[in-house]
């Protein structure tokens, strides 16, 4: 069984954005960029699986510009086979992304599809989802443990109120929670191969999709900020704040 | 046209945050239908109806329905969708799973987490944790928005809209529902408590989260964890505020051996007053706090819980 990932561009967690001064967007220039945390763990999963003999081939596979060929090359240096780079310069939205991947899973036939469950630069949550759709496929969102048997998944998601067993019928999309695994580091000696390891490059015009967003952003501004208040010394001094100063107890 | 609400509920009535949808689904048309997808889920029907601004209740009663898989759900909210300009979905474990997966079906974007209405087609939604709002407008012909309960007002009571049953349509046998491990609580519940006492790493363990239920029992508060302590394992993954956990906004949140990464003020940070307890004097959960209380917890909790009549 082939298991595809999706990983995706972002900047990395510890930086701290800045919101473009025209409110276009948010700084990208000269900013560090890092593979999706939630995508992380969908390798870590899939070459898990590798290991396990539970999958034959482990493609990682994203979209966007040129540069996404550093993130493929990161799953690479993690025990990914090989990757699959749709290029593009266009503004990708999930929809759009989603359909990409459907072309690519039309073409590839995987058993699973493995991707985090949401991106921390959109924080949309909605392309694992989006996809099974486009697939007709069952989904398994918000996964804590997987146990991949006899044609079908099951999945322990992370819901509101705790956890929730299901199983689905494979083919199936996964989509991963925090708790899934704690994802490796590349070695050098890993890094150095994935070197090695072919990565394809398309085109979405080549697969027949059309990526034009359906959202406009109209502007993108800082969040309004909220004051630092005061230290007190004691928890009597806080106590007597709550009560008669804020009024909240 | 008028906006469908799609419901999560427990089979006897609709979860809390539909109220707060309902208002931000009035925002976009005042003409709010409310679904209600369930196994005998009268009872969840009528809570749906009672509730002010409802127009109507759609009740799709089918076995398929029980366990609320997105696989089975989300052909029913696409066979009715047409009839609607807008479908809204509380942004909660429920709506994440379902609304994307309905969106695509339809061939329409989603706005996932809008926290504004600015008009029927145009929303305002966090992004980067929140350390970014953007403005975004949407095309489509039918928009599909999920919505951040605590941005909106709930919707009062006292409503009585007419209940419509509606047919299901069935199983399509690609998933099934095994059960669920459930955290067990006599506590509000974390995004609708007035109240809401969180512990980070800096509670060295599970045993240790005990101090801070005593704590939260004597305010009648809700106990929530930084994403540090789930990971850590001291209590379990529901009780995580932040990006990536559950979204607060209570009128208090007390803040415990909690540094106060971005992801996690990502989740709290809408609450009205928020107190920090940390031995750190620089840790950066104090520049959001309006009362910071600098020391060791482990001395600090009890004098506080001490001094905190009981409700």
């Amino acid at each position: 069984m082939k298991v595809l990932v999706a990983v995706k561009r972002v900047i990395d967690y510890n930086v701290k954005i800045r919101v473009k001064a025209d409110n276009t967007g948010v700084e990208t220039a000269n900013v560090k960029m890092s593979m999706n945390p939630f995508d992380e763990i969908a390798v870590e999963e899939a070459i898990r699986m590798k290991e396990k003999g539970a999958a034959t081939e482990v493609i990682a596979f994203s979209a966007g510009p040129a540069q996404c060929q550093e993130t493929i090359r990161t799953a690479l240096a993690m025990g990914a086979d090989r990757g699959v780079l749709v290029q593009t310069d266009a503004e990708l939205q999930p929809l759009a992304v989603a359909k990409l991947l459907k072309a690519v899973v039309d073409k590839e036939q995987p058993g699973l599809v493995i991707v985090g469950k949401q991106a921390i630069d959109d924080d949309s949550n909605q392309t694992g989802q989006m996809l099974a759709a486009l697939l007709g496929w069952s989904q398994g969102t918000f996964a804590n443990k997987l146990n991949v048997a006899d044609g079908s998944v099951e999945v322990k998601r992370e819901v509101d109120g705790g956890l929730e067993n299901i199983k689905i019928k494979m083919p199936a999309v996964i989509t991963t929670d925090l708790r899934l695994n704690e994802p490796r580091y590349a070695s050098l000696p890993n890094i150095m191969k994935a070197k090695k390891k072919p990565i394809e490059t398309l085109a979405p015009d080549a697969l027949g999709v059309d990526v034009a967003p359906r959202l406009k952003t109209l502007k993108v501004e800082e969040p309004p900020k909220r004051k630092a208040g005061i230290k007190v010394k004691t928890v009597a001094e806080l106590v007597d704040k709550l009560k008669n100063e804020a009024g909240v107890i | 046209m008028g906006v469908l609400v799609v419901a999560a509920h427990d089979g006897k009535a609709v979860r809390a945050n539909v109220a707060n949808a309902v208002t931000a689904a009035s925002q976009m048309d005042p003409d709010v239908t409310v679904l209600v997808a369930g196994s005998n889920c009268d009872d969840a029907a009528k809570s749906a109806a009672s509730i002010a601004g409802v127009t109507k209740v759609l009740q799709a009663d089918d076995a398929a329905y029980a366990n609320w898989l997105a696989e089975d759900i989300a052909p029913l909210v696409v066979k009715l969708a047409p009839n609607y300009s807008h479908v809204v979905m509380a942004a909660d474990s429920v709506g994440k799973n379902i609304a994307p997966r309905v969106a695509a079906l339809l061939d329409v974007a989603q706005v996932s987490e809008a926290i504004q209405v600015v008009s029927p087609d145009t929303f305002v939604r966090p992004i980067y944790a929140g350390n970014a709002m953007a403005t975004v407008q949407t095309a489509d012909k039918i928009k599909i928005v999920t919505v951040r309960p605590t941005n909106f007002k709930a919707a009062a009571g006292g409503g009585s809209a007419a209940i419509e049953k509606i047919g299901g349509e069935g199983a399509k046998g690609l998933s099934s529902y095994v059960g669920a491990e459930l955290s067990k609580s006599e506590r509000p519940e974390l995004t609708s408590a007035k109240i809401v006492v969180s512990g980070g790493r800096g509670l060295q363990s599970g045993e240790n989260f005990k101090m801070l239920e005593t704590l939260a029992d004597k305010l009648g508060a809700g106990l929530g964890a930084s994403r540090a302590a789930v990971d850590a394992g001291y209590v379990p993954n529901d009780y995580q505020v932040g990006q990536t956990g559950k979204v607060v906004a209570p009128d208090l949140y007390i803040a415990i051996g909690i540094s106060g990464a971005i992801q996690h003020l990502a989740g709290m940070k809408d609450s009205k007053t928020i107190v920090a307890i940390n031995k750190d004097e620089d840790a950066p959960i104090f520049q959001v706090a309006d009362y910071g209380l600098v020391g060791d917890l482990f001395q600090l909790v009890p004098e506080l819980t001490a001094a905190i009549e009981k409700k």
